[in-house]
């Protein structure tokens, strides 16, 4: 397939392999921030590939495991309410809040649908008007563009039957959070997706103030091993700063265009990410403009706070502490069909993919 | 307006009478007197029977139809068991409202595909329910095969050794991927049919004229990552599958790409994975090969002796990783 197997050669990727042994000298931590990148690395058996030395784990970058149980809980109490459909990224529908999960709720007769997009969710209020439709805008910078562009959307249309339940992240603050917190990492695999929008810029204070290595790359295995390779010579010459390997798609402004759209719908906000608590600035919310398409405005959404009661350790694997087959749930009584944290949920899940292909090795 | 099914057509009187015969009956070759029972005669010691139901929607889709799918679906449950399917029972459960012209050619794509894989569809059942109590139509077949008595180690892979070689007949998922894109308003075309056919002429061809054949599954939900698991939990050796090796069709890796899902969890209708003795493989591929189903056939992997109980897979990059078993649901109703 064009422009994918050129990408997955085997010579190439053998042969950056073979660079990266010559070129490790020592031990190396790097945390890959995004889901899409953990799901690449274990799907290709990037680690398998890597000398024993270098160490990659995963971070806050999946938005399904860093999405509150409490909003979770809200969306099911707004399921419920009379005329709601709840249009939703499949990814969602199975995790868990402090008291079941969105297909629980649909199997006991909430109207919850999966949608691919925001602007799917839009199609289907439009088309119906006696329905209440509510799409649940979870993601980092990567999605809220399109969330962004859809409310624009619902606003020139006057779709008075569409809402959005807002937990738009940004990645940065998160970032600068764990390292903060005092991971050991020696560099991060920077988000693809998210710098196609933010531009390499937003990542430059990571060399700059803790002077940790940066590369941002692509999804295929040949990006992947190109960025380790690029990562591990800035560790060895002490020149930390941030590289672009992906620059099939990104640049140093990013997508500016996509910016406007985000700037015009969203302001930045705290926030509450699952296992890391409140991040200051870390979250985007409506502004005052569009707040008759908050759902979180225009219901009464009432749900009892409770998180959920577990000893999942998912803040810590967010975190980059812990290793999923550190928790004493992992594989036992957390698995991908009965889930006790986020991350075991999401096909980008640190769990669920340590759990698809690794388990028992 | 077009004649739509009633509950009176369920009601097992004059009404139920009449469908049966201006629609099943016709279709199906049906002969007077219509007896509770079908009397079949099994001229071997063993035979295979197996069931299965369907509810796929959408009900018409590119390549068949719910009604297609149901005899094709069941005579590959039949053929990879190492029977040869010879009779059908199909059981019908109508929404009150369903156009009697869709039930025609449902009926009548049943009667072909089972002209084309040479079965007899024998009784049936017909029920209608109140709209809203089913989503249209849903269809029930069983079916039962006659077993060759030296084809009974098949169905539960007894002979299976490391270095056998497993041969699938041909690209898996188009079925899951055509059904997702008639499903969905998806923004571009996808240029597939679905795979839905039988199996049992090209299966028949290669047990003729092979003696290698240790297991054979058809890949249906959860594709070739639930078959190979399966066929993993029963047998003492591991598998091994080359990704590269895999004759996915690029529409299928595309949409895959663009989704995010594993192109190996994806459900086929017509296709089988064989797994062949090492030095009848080259054979079982030609043969397979010389058939309209299985001209694209290709070794994927083989049997390993490491990793009892585990699928490996050497992904295209060359790197290695455990296959599980797929969880959770892709998309409703796929068949």
């Amino acid at each position: 397939m064009k422009y994918v197997d050129e990408f997955r050669d085997r010579k190439l990727i053998m042969h950056l392999a073979d660079q990266i042994r010559r070129s490790a000298t020592g031990d190396y931590t790097f945390m890959e921030v995004c889901g899409g990148h953990t799901a690449a690395i274990h799907r290709f058996g990037i680690p398998s590939l890597l000398p024993p030395g270098i160490r990659l784990i995963s971070g806050p970058g999946c938005p399904v495991c860093v999405t509150a149980a409490a909003y979770i809980d809200q969306l099911i109490s707004l399921s419920f309410q009379k005329g709601v459909t709840v249009a939703t990224f499949g990814d969602l529908m199975r995790v868990p809040g402090s008291a079941g999960s969105l297909s629980e709720a649909r199997a006991e007769g909430a109207d919850i649908r999966v949608v691919l997009s925001a602007y799917e969710a839009l199609g289907i209020a439009l088309s119906d008007k006696n329905l209440k439709v509510v799409f649940p805008a979870i993601g980092f910078e990567t999605t809220a563009p399109g969330t962004a562009v859809t409310v624009l959307k619902a606003d020139g249309e006057g779709a008075d039957n569409f809402f959005v339940l807002n937990a738009h992240k940004v990645m940065p603050p998160a970032m600068e959070e764990i390292i903060k917190g005092g991971s050991k990492i020696d560099g991060f695999i920077c988000p693809g997706h998210v710098s196609v929008i933010t531009g390499s810029s937003a990542f430059e204070f990571i060399p700059r103030k803790y002077g940790l290595a940066s590369v941002i790359t692509g999804f295929e295995p040949t990006d992947i091993l190109s960025a380790i390779l690029m990562l591990i010579r800035q560790v060895n010459n002490h020149d930390p700063g941030v590289e672009i390997q992906y620059n099939r798609a990104v640049t140093r402004t990013g997508n500016t265009k996509a910016q406007k759209y985000m700037n015009e719908v969203f302001e930045s906000c705290d926030a509450a990410w699952r296992g890391l608590g409140i991040i200051t600035s870390g979250g985007l919310k409506l502004r005052e403009k569009y707040k008759s398409f908050n759902a979180g405005v225009s219901f009464d959404i009432e749900v009892a706070h409770n998180e959920p009661d577990t000893m999942c350790i998912c803040g810590d694997i967010l975190r980059g502490i812990s290793t999923p087959s550190e928790c004493t749930l992992f594989a036992s009584v957390c698995t991908p069909d009965h889930p006790s944290g986020a991350c075991m949920v999401s096909a980008e899940g640190a769990c669920n993919t340590y759990f698809k292909y690794h388990l028992h090795e | 307006m077009n004649e739509k099914i009633t509950l009176s057509h369920g009601s097992g009187g004059r009404q139920t009478h009449d469908l049966i015969h201006s629609v099943f009956a016709k279709h199906f070759g049906m002969k007077e007197p219509m007896t509770d029972s079908a009397l079949l005669a099994v001229p071997y010691e063993m035979i295979a029977f197996t069931t299965d139901s369907y509810v796929v929607n959408p009900i018409f889709f590119p390549g068949g139809n719910i009604g297609k799918l149901a005899i094709c679906g069941t005579v590959n449950d039949l053929a990879v068991s190492g029977a040869d399917p010879a009779y059908i029972a199909a059981s019908f459960i109508i929404e009150e409202g369903f156009e009697i012209s869709d039930l025609e050619r449902i009926a009548a794509s049943m009667a072909d595909e089972a002209e084309t894989a040479g079965i007899k569809i024998m009784t049936g059942d017909t029920k209608v329910v109140e709209k809203g109590h089913c989503d249209r139509i849903f269809i029930t077949t069983s079916g039962v095969g006659i077993l060759r008595n030296d084809q009974s180690h098949i169905s539960s892979g007894a002979h299976i050794k490391a270095g056998d070689r497993l041969i699938i007949n041909g690209p898996p998922g188009n079925h899951e991927v055509t059904i997702i894109a008639s499903r969905r308003q998806l923004a571009f075309d996808v240029p597939l049919t679905s795979d839905c056919a039988s199996l049992n002429h090209l299966i028949k061809k290669v047990l003729d004229q092979s003696p290698g054949v240790h297991f054979m599954r058809d890949l249906t939900r959860g594709g070739l990552a639930a078959a190979l698991n399966e066929l993993a939990g029963m047998i003492s050796c591991g598998i091994m599958i080359d990704e590269a090796l895999v004759p996915f069709e690029e529409p299928v890796r595309g949409l895959c790409e663009i989704l995010g899902f594993d192109p190996l969890t994806l459900a086929s209708e017509g296709r089988v994975v064989i797994a062949a003795a090492a030095d009848e493989a080259q054979k079982i591929l030609n043969v397979m090969r010389s058939d309209p189903a299985g001209r694209d056939s290709s070794v994927i992997g083989e049997i390993t002796a490491e990793k009892p109980g585990r699928v490996i897979v050497k992904s295209s990059t060359g790197g290695r990783r455990f296959l599980d078993m797929p969880s959770g649901l892709l998309l409703p109703r796929i068949c």
